[in-house]
Formats: C-alpha cells, structure tokens, sequence
C-alpha cells in the first residue's frame, strides 16, 4: 500500500509531486501553501482564510471570477484554510489540466495587480456570513473557541479559531492582504501536486511552464510557539447556548502531528468511540443510556495537537453524571490498556481507512492532497508507508502509555454548554467562558 | 518557454471515458443482482436497495421507514447489536444506512478479501433484523432526542417547515425522521410488521463493485441471498399512485428563532419527477440559475450583494414529483432584501434575461465534461447504479447522458425552466427573528405571513 510519485523541485523553490493513475481520464492539481491561521497574531485573526477567499477573485491576467473558466471545463474545485496550512485543489477532465494549472499559478504569481476594495469588502461580509451561519447559528458552534483560548495563552497561536474573531474580521485591511502575499504566497513556500491521468514528465514540463516564471520569494520563518504547559489543575468554564441538551467538552494538550504517541492517540480515541463496541459509547450511550452521543479525537496538528471528549447529555440527565462514567472509562484505560482483541479491531479500522484514502485522486483527502500533507510537514511525500506503520506497530502496551502520559484525571479543559438561562446545569465550579 | 498570459489555455481534445459495465441477474427468489468490476484499490462496495421510504410510511406513522432502517444494525441474525458491530468493525467496514423518501439503501464498503463476510452482514441487517424490544426503546429515545435537537438547527427547522408547506398530508409532506407522536405511539410490532410487508426479494437490488470479477462478485451476492424466501410481503403505497400535493395555504412562513444570528431561507415549489423526459434540460436550468458557484443567484446574492456565504438551487429528483428549491442563510437584516432578489432571478430567466448562448455552454460544458469525475470509486460506481435500479432507467443511461445533454438547445433549456420554475407557485420559508424580520418580510407583498411552528 503506497502512492508512488516523482518529485522535483523548481529553480524557484516550489515542489512538484506527481503521481500517476489512468483508471479515469481526470487530474487532480492540488497546491498546498505552508500558512495558516497560526501564522496571525492577535487583534488580526482569521485572516488567513479571509485572504483564501480572495484567491478565488481574480488575478491580473484573468481577473474575473477563478470558478467560471474552471466549471465550464468540467473542473470541481475549493480550497480550505485551517491553522496550519491553505489549500487549493481543481480536479479537471485530462484535457483541462493546461488550465488549472495556469490559473492556480496567475494567481499565485499575479493576484496583487488585481485586488481591489470592492472585492475585499465584498469577501469579507462574506466571510462575515459564514462565521454567523457555521458559528454563531448552529448549536454548540462557539464551544470550540472557548476549548481553544482555554488550552493555549493569548500569545499562542492556537488560541484562536481559523474562522477567527468577527471583530478582527472587520479590522482586516487591504493593506495586509498585499503584505500576507508577498510573504507566504511564493513557490517557496508552496507545494503542487498532480494525481491522475498524467505521465510523469509531462507533468513536471507543465508545472514548470506554467511555474517556472514565478519569483522565488524569501521562505518565512517558522512561527514562533511559546510553551503551551497543561494547565495545573482542571480548567472549568461554561457556555449558555440556544441548546436544548446540555454537552461536556473534555480536553487535553497532546503529542504533534506525526510526532510519537500521536497515531496511539488516535487509535485511542478508536478504542473509546468508534462503534457500538467502543468503549465510551457502550458505557454511556448504550448500557447506560445518560448521554445521546459521544466522540473522542485527536486533534493532530503541526506544533501540537489536542484531544478531545465530548458528549451530550441525555434529557433528564446530569453532565455531572457523564463526567463520572467518561473518567471511570478513562482510568481503567490508563490503568490496564485495551485489550488485544480491541485493538486488532482498531488497527483493522485504521488500516482500511488507509487503503479507502487510495480511491481519489483529488479533492480533500485524496491522494495529490496527502502527498501535499506529507512534504509540507514532513519533507517527505512517500511517508504514506510510514504513516501506516505508526498505526501497525501499536501495542496495548503503547497505548495505555500514550493515554496515561496525556490524558490525566487533571489538568483538563472542562467546557459546559448549557441552555440559555439554565447555567446550574454545567459541572459546579465553571466559571463563564468569553467569546467573541 | 514563459506561459502565454494573454488569452486562456484552450483544451485539448477530450480523452474517453469507458463507463463501468453493469452486468446484471435475478436470482430464483427474485432479487435483482447487478456486479461491476473495477479493479483500482482492493476494495468492494455492496450496496443494497430496496424502494421503499418516508413516502411508504403510513399516513399515521411518519417515521416508521426510518426507524426501521434505525434497527437494522440493532442486532441482526445471528448477531446481537453489539455482535454486529464488533463484525463490521473487525473487517473495518464503513456503513451507511440511509432511508430517503424514496428507498432505503444500505450500502457497506470493505476491503475485497472480506467480500463474503461483508455480504453476510449486509445480508442479516436487510433480511434478518432482530427487532428486539430493549434495543428498539433505546433507539427510539435516540431519535427523539435528536428531533429535540434538530428544534435548535435552522437548517432543520427550514427544511420540514418547508416540506409540510409544499407538501401537507401528500407522501412527501414529512421527513424521513418522522415526528415525536408518532414515534412515540410506535410499536415494535409496527416495525417488524413494516419489514415483512415491505422487504422482500421481489423488491431488492444488491449491487456489488470492486476489485473482483462479475463471476465471483455474482456468486457472492448468490450464496448471500439465494434462501431468501420468494414469499411474503404484502403491498406498500407506490409513488406512480400519489395524488397531487394541495396547493400551499400561503406563500411565506415564519418560524421565529429570537434574535437569530442570520436568517435561513428555503423558496420553491413541487416540481417534476425524476423519470421526466424533461430530466436533462431541467439539470441546466438548474445551473444556470442557482445549480453551482457561478450561477446568477450565488452571483448575485454572495458574490455581488455579501448578504450570504453561499446560495444554492436544486431539483430534489423522486420518483413522484419533488421540489424545486433554494437553501440560504443569509444576514437578518438583508432577508426580505435576499429573498426579493432570488425571486427576481427566477423570473428573469423565464422573462426578461433568458438564458444566452454563452450560459448554455457553461451549464452544459459543466455537466458533461465533469462527467467522468462520478466513476471515480467504487461507492460512486455503485450509487450511480443504484439511480439506474431505483428510477428505473434504461441500461445505457450512463453512455447517453452526455449525449443528451449536448443536444439541448437555448431554447429547450428555456422551456425547461418555463415548464417547471414558477414564480407564482414559488412559497417561502424563513427561520429567524419575528420581530426584526416582519415588517420587512409583509412588505414583499406575498400574501400574509404565515406564523409558523414546526412539530
């Protein structure tokens, strides 16, 4: 199991993966940019995804809408800004593959000349418009914020969402979107992928006609992480929220992305929620019916990642109650591991995601995308096989490490959301959390 | 060489899709097993569809479909609904069960060594569902506390506001998930009764895609169903005798959400069936007017106006007619404003700004040479076929899509829209603040506005 590729990289700095697969006469281009939302700073946040919409508004030498000239060639296409990385992908019919990659490189090299006031005003009610409709309307919606200020320090940049604070949104100024591009928009510090009906060096001509011509750019420094230390003991806040169950977030600071003990931690969070038979779901919602749902992650990202519990409340039922049965579950994890049998479960699991990951070439998640994600994080885009091995090598031994080392009885973000006006139903002791 | 920047690259000649092969049987009992090799990855994905949904639901038990796809994976055979799960977990299979107005369809995909043991499982939970009493009061409670939720998510709360406008008592006039009286009057006995009636081999389709030959894909589905018995079963409610939907008692509904962050809008009517002859040109209409990102209502509404992150339209295609309509959530204080805007587009397409030579081609170029990206895995494979047993659509349905869609002209496209997109039977849903949105909202002049509330 593996993605074979070829990888080059230009005079100018910008890698170029390619991998070949005929089975549909499609191409996914897919260009990852090593900036985040953790490359903001306070009073500015979320205006790494802001700056992703205006991406798809035009550059100098075609400055009119970037989906127009795509859809009429059968592409599908996106991108997606999370706190790491800003990503870019079309997936087009073989013959349209000239195309993406003239447009995905305009607007890497030209997008400047071509922004305007109106078009940022315009993006930014946009964006203003999908923080409302994804935050502030749905359910639960502003929880993650109040995880994330909680685990991190004002001056870390974790401690704020991608989406960002509306009121920084409003802040925003055209003048920091020119100095945003110039500095984390360059080959440099980009990654372009192909996948799919495309031989090798025919790719790599392509890329480098279309690429070639862009200036190198200067490569940013690494954002600066101050330390993150668990807080000492458990922090407990509460949210009222337009809600009808109460819900309990639990979270913990945990190992970085492909760093030891992440992938244990993700076939933790197997073992305690995927399935009937995992552990939390079997306690809570199906012997003892006192929560509705419950899911436990890890969270992996670049300079340190978080796992988290959370779990809704059943009617009549106490969040005091979860928290008992969820730290019940956990100590007899911590103490005695999973057993063999579950973690054959899991790693069978884990291993047919991999293989499910092999069936698109594009889009989120496909193929072009994870080889994007391995050279940008770890320089090395065949570290598919590697990957795998993380999840093969695990142990209930390993496991019960990982979850003694990080998931302690203490030092917990505690998060509960309640209904509006019904604040005696969080855990006692929660102070209100603050968001904006 | 630097690339040409004055002009756009023009594409290259179009390179052949060779559409999947559906070979397809009928076992002795009846069921219908169709097979699809694609040898990419060694997976397989089983499908299995039955035409039976919300719309087969008696008219007083809504949700009695979708509570009976609930219970499938509740124990099953064999299997207790732990035993089940251990089963799908240990040859990692990815699940999904879904009940839709028309069909339920279980489909499981698994790497191909456990074709057998995933067919088996999917084989017991369509077939062999336990039903028992303690594991069905444990779901039912799941499902009203999710109908407890939903009361909060303005999507939720728009869409059934909007189905039981458009629809009242017709078939169509509930959500698959049903409502809490119902559910809670329901009896076990009513499922498994629901079940005999209505799953039975006569009715199926099994479909299997994946890295394996039609030969043995076949014998796999054969020695998973062929004891099925042949008998049994009893009649359900069938789409081609559903009566018209009444015409709607107003044109605007409010569901008030107090000082709701954005308003959530749904606006259409009852349209056509997917069976139409007009399907194709319907499909262009469509996105031309609000069917993808550069259509004239997400044009006009985000991209000119910011009032919205995104505006869509769609044809809900069933087998009866389904609705015409458009999802938006759009900012509180430019909802009458959203709302008279998407109206205008939709009678300027019919009225003062038909659809140019130059929008065809888009909407055309888009559907057509996208085509291919549908037959990229084989869940995909196996969905599409599933369109094709479901609407019951001719065998070559795939290699005469594009064909169809090329040859439509202006003018047919045009009469699409004039046919089936009518702004006189357009009615409106909005979730959001009474009082911020009222006067705004009976200014539009569409009648009185209905004060809703969604049960």
């Amino acid at each position: 199991m593996n993605i074979p590729y070829t990888k080059h990289t230009l005079s100018n700095g910008l890698d170029v993966l390619i991998h070949e697969d005929h089975a549909v006469p499609i191409v996914a281009v897919n260009l990852w940019y090593h900036v985040g939302s953790k490359n903001e700073v306070p009073g500015r946040t979320g205006f790494a995804h802001l700056f992703e919409h205006l991406m798809f508004e035009g550059s100098q030498h075609y400055d009119r809408g970037y989906f127009h000239p795509l859809q009429e060639a059968g592409a599908s296409l996106n991108g997606s800004t999370n706190a790491d990385r800003t990503n870019y992908w079309e997936v087009v019919p073989t013959n349209a593959l000239d195309l993406a990659l003239w447009m995905e490189s305009d607007r890497m090299g030209y997008l400047l000349p071509a922004l305007t006031d109106a078009k940022f005003d315009n993006q930014r009610d946009v964006v203003l418009n999908e923080r409302r409709q994804n935050y502030e309307n749905r359910p639960y919606g502003l929880a993650g914020m109040a995880i994330v200020a909680a685990l991190y320090p004002p001056d870390h940049p974790y401690h704020w969402l991608t989406i960002g604070a509306a009121d920084d949104i409003r802040a925003a100024h055209i003048d920091d979107v020119r100095a945003f591009f110039q500095r984390y928009y360059h080959p440099r510090n980009a990654s372009l992928a192909l996948a799919g009906d495309i031989d090798a060096d025919r790719g790599l001509e392509l890329a480098e006609h279309y690429f070639g011509e862009i200036a190198a750019g200067v490569e940013p420094d690494r954002v600066a992480v101050p330390p993150a230390p668990p807080p000492k003991h458990d922090v407990m806040m509460v949210l009222e929220d337009r809600v009808e169950l109460p819900r309990l977030y639990l979270a913990w600071h945990s190992p970085a992305l492909f760093a030891d003990g992440d992938a244990e931690l993700d076939l933790v969070a197997e073992v305690l929620s995927s399935g009937k038979t995992s552990r939390l779901y079997r306690a809570l919602v199906y012997e003892q019916r006192i929560a509705t749902e419950v899911a436990a992650s890890q969270n992996s990202r670049e300079a340190g990642s978080f796992f988290q519990i959370v779990a809704t409340a059943a009617p009549g039922r106490t969040l005091a109650e979860v928290e008992r049965a969820i730290a019940k579950e956990m100590s007899r994890l911590l103490e005695r591991g999973p057993t063999d049998n579950e973690l054959e479960r899991c790693r069978a699991q884990a291993e047919a995601h991999f293989l499910f990951r092999l069936q698109t070439v594009g889009g989120f998640g496909g193929k072009s995308d994870q080889l994007n994600a391995y050279n940008t994080f770890l320089g090395d885009p065949g570290y598919f096989t590697r990957d795998l091995e993380r999840y093969r090598a695990a142990t209930p031994a390993l496991l019960r490490q990982a979850a003694a080392a990080y998931l302690k009885p203490s030092g917990r973000v505690m998060l509960s959301v309640v209904p509006r006006g019904r604040l005696a139903l969080a855990l006692a002791g929660s102070q209100p959390a603050t968001v904006s | 060489m630097a690339a040409d920047r004055s002009r756009l690259p023009t594409l290259g000649p179009e390179r052949p899709l060779t559409f999947p092969e559906i070979r397809r049987t009928t076992l002795a009992n009846g069921l219908r097993v169709w097979t699809v090799e694609h040898r990419q990855v060694p997976l397989v994905a089983l499908l299995a569809l039955v035409p039976v949904g919300a719309s087969s639901d008696p008219s007083n038990r809504p949700g009695l479909a979708a509570i009976t796809g609930d219970m499938m994976d509740e124990g099953a055979g064999d299997r207790s609904a732990l035993d089940v799960h251990e089963a799908l977990g240990r040859i990692g299979a990815q699940v999904d069960l879904e009940v839709g107005h028309d069909a339920t369809v279980l489909a499981l995909t698994t790497l191909e060594r456990y074709a057998s043991r995933g067919l088996e499982l999917v084989r017991d939970m369509l077939i062999r569902p336990r039903f028992e009493q303690r594991e069905f009061d444990r779901v039912r409670d799941l499902r009203l506390n999710r109908l407890l939720q939903l009361k909060d998510m303005p999507p939720a709360l728009a869409d059934r506001a909007f189905t039981q406008l458009l629809y009242r008592n017709h078939p169509y006039g509930h959500l698959p998930l049903g409502s809490e009286g119902a559910l809670r009057s329901l009896m076990i006995r009513d499922i498994s009764a629901f079940h005999r009636r209505a799953f039975v081999p006569s009715r199926t389709t099994v479909i299997a895609v994946g890295d394996a030959t039609h030969d043995t894909l076949a014998g796999a589905v054969r020695e998973a169903f062929e004891n099925w018995p042949a008998d049994g079963g009893g009649p359900i409610a069938e789409p081609d005798t559903f009566p018209d939907p009444p015409v709607p008692p107003s044109k605007l509904a409010l569901v008030h959400r107090s000082g709701a962050a954005q308003s959530e809008l749904r606006l259409g009517h009852v349209a056509l069936p997917r069976r139409s002859p007009d399907y194709h040109a319907a499909l262009v209409a469509n996105l031309i007017l609000g069917g993808q990102f550069v259509s004239r209502i997400n044009m006009n509404l985000r991209e000119d106006k910011g009032f919205t992150y995104g505006a869509r339209t769609a044809f809900e295609f069933r087998r009866a007619p389904g609705p015409f309509v458009l999802h938006a959530s759009v900012q509180s204080e430019s909802t009458a404003e959203a709302l008279r805007e998407a109206i205008g587009e939709i009678e300027a397409i019919r009225g003062d700004r038909p659809i140019t030579r130059d929008e065809l081609e888009l909407g055309r170029a888009s559907l057509t040479r996208g085509y291919p990206r549908s037959f990229e895995t084989a869940d995909q494979i196996a969905r599409g076929a599933a369109q094709l047993a479901l609407y019951d659509l001719p065998d070559d349905y795939f290699g005469t899509f594009v064909p169809k869609v090329l040859a439509l002209s202006e003018t047919d496209v045009t009469a699409a829209a004039v046919k089936h997109i009518d702004p006189a039977r357009l009615v409106g849903v909005v979730v959001g603040d009474r009082e911020r949105l009222m006067p705004s909202l009976k200014a539009l002049e569409l009648g009185d506005v209905a004060d809703v509330s969604v049960t």
